[in-house]
């Protein structure tokens, strides 16, 4: 053990392999060169760890910094730009602050929610979600074509990665497996150019490919949760 | 500095942009408030927020900022000198975003559920749900305040605004359905904060009347009524 050093910081992260919200947590550790420990949680049978680090929604990602917990994946992130200095996620003018907020929202509240709810309705109820998701792309694609170009590949601007594309990056892994077992389609290369550029850069980046999930195990694991989620409706 | 250099887009019954009223206040902000008509928006406005085309904006040095939380927090991190809005530790900074999360996720969804929810039945269960989060939010106001006045201690800061704005509309939900939701029993911390919140310097001011409330409350959802009755037949 080195003298001098840094106090010994025990950082470690609650998840499972197959959530969108961990695996953001886990980028913004890599992309902050922070070592951590990684427990995979069964939820089907929930440690007594994630119990009373998480009570109020008893779910993945937990954070634990020296024993504190922090949750909520983008709460979890703005906590680590802020408690380590180096990297920096989001930038550091107030305004462009505000901006990249106000994206990571549009994100949550119109794609994020909007596929989670694709993936376990039918009928109308998903055609009228599924409207909805390829409104917010289009959104999207319009930011992306204005922010985006050959020399800004990332949503980070000049500094490369950033905390929107942190955000965003779980549809370059998640969406498509989704669409297969949902049995809809919103990625469309032809209207979304600008988001599939990004999205082919973002997984070649080099903290990002070793992450990257395989598809056919994914897809096993959706198809679960649709099939429960389905049921359970068809109960009511 | 020029009260033209800082404007808020905002509308007298919208709690959203009464976050950002209070949060200026606390900084003791001098700014130009445009109330507008959400019938008939602005093209400011349109201009301004053409994703959401909602209220509240900010515009500071004629760049627009919105969303009411990443407005608040614009606003602490632009106006850095005290009072602070967010606590500095990065720590206590994310317990405050966690609980305006849940109250902006799980708890203002489940209030506006009220208005929306048809029958009795789904509308006890609708009050229930509202309660039963007042019943978790007043447990977090017992651990962030540490016997203190607010979920920050002494002043209000991010929690206190995030929930504090939704007090009218908890008034208008217990008159339009003749209960109580910020039960003095079960919420004595909520309730004694309440009453603080609503007294506070930066809050009476800009803070709608409860009353002026319910009024536009009840012609809203009669008209919404009426619409839908239409449209049924």
């Amino acid at each position: 053990m080195a003298s001098g050093a840094m106090q010994e910081e025990q950082v470690k992260l609650l998840g499972i392999w197959v959530s969108p919200f961990v695996k953001r947590v886990e980028w913004a550790l890599k992309f902050k060169g922070i070592e951590y420990e990684y427990v995979e949680e069964d939820l089907t049978n929930k440690s007594s760890l994630l119990l009373t680090s998480n009570p109020v929604h008893q779910k993945v990602p937990v954070l634990l910094h020296n024993g504190n917990p922090i949750v909520e994946s983008l709460v979890i992130i703005e906590y680590i730009d802020e408690n380590w200095k180096q990297n920096p996620i989001l930038p550091q003018d107030p305004h462009e602050r505000a901006k990249a907020r106000f994206w990571a929202n549009f994100i949550e509240q119109k794609i994020t929610e909007a596929t989670r709810t694709a993936l376990v309705t039918e009928g109308e109820q998903q055609e009228k979600v599924v409207k909805e998701l390829k409104e917010a792309m289009e959104v999207l694609e319009g930011e992306a074509a204005a922010k985006l170009n050959d020399k800004t590949l990332f949503f980070g601007g000049k500094n490369g990665l950033g905390y929107v594309d942190i955000v965003l990056g779980w549809i370059c892994n998640w969406v498509e497996v989704i669409e297969e077992v949902g049995g809809f389609k919103v990625l469309d290369p032809q209207k979304q150019p600008h988001i599939h550029k990004w999205m082919a850069n973002f997984v070649e980046v080099p903290l990002i490919k070793p992450t990257l999930l395989p598809k056919e195990k994914m897809v096993v694991y959706f198809q679960m949760v649709r099939q429960a989620y389905l049921g359970l409706a068809a109960k009511k | 500095m020029a009260t033209s250099d800082v404007k808020l887009l905002g509308a007298w019954p919208s709690p959203f942009a009464l976050r950002v009223h209070i949060a200026l206040n606390i900084k003791s902000i001098d700014y130009e408030c445009l109330e507008e008509n959400l019938l008939a928006k602005s093209q400011l406005l349109l201009q301004s927020n053409p994703v959401h085309k909602k209220v509240p904006v900010l515009i500071h040095h004629d760049k627009p900022i919105c969303e009411s939380l990443a407005i608040v927090q614009y606003i602490d991190e632009a106006w850095s000198s005290a009072p602070s809005i967010l606590p500095s530790d990065p720590y206590d900074r994310a317990v405050a975003r966690f609980w305006a999360a849940y109250i902006d996720d799980k708890w203002f969804p489940w209030l506006n559920g009220v208005a929306n929810a048809q029958g009795a039945e789904a509308k006890k269960a609708a009050l229930d749900q509202v309660r039963e989060g007042l019943v978790v939010l007043e447990e977090a106001f017992g651990k962030c305040s540490k016997g203190k006045d607010f979920f920050s201690g002494d002043r209000i800061g991010y929690v206190d605004i995030a929930l504090g704005c939704f007090l009218g509309w908890v008034y208008v939900a217990e008159k339009r359905n003749d209960v109580k939701l910020l039960v003095e029993d079960k919420m004595p911390g909520l309730a004694a904060w309440a009453n603080k919140f609503c007294e506070d310097g930066t809050v009476k001011d800009v803070m709608p009347d409860k009353d002026e409330l319910l009024e536009f409350a009840n012609m809203i959802l009669e008209a919404r009524a009426k619409l839908n009755a239409s449209s049924n037949n």
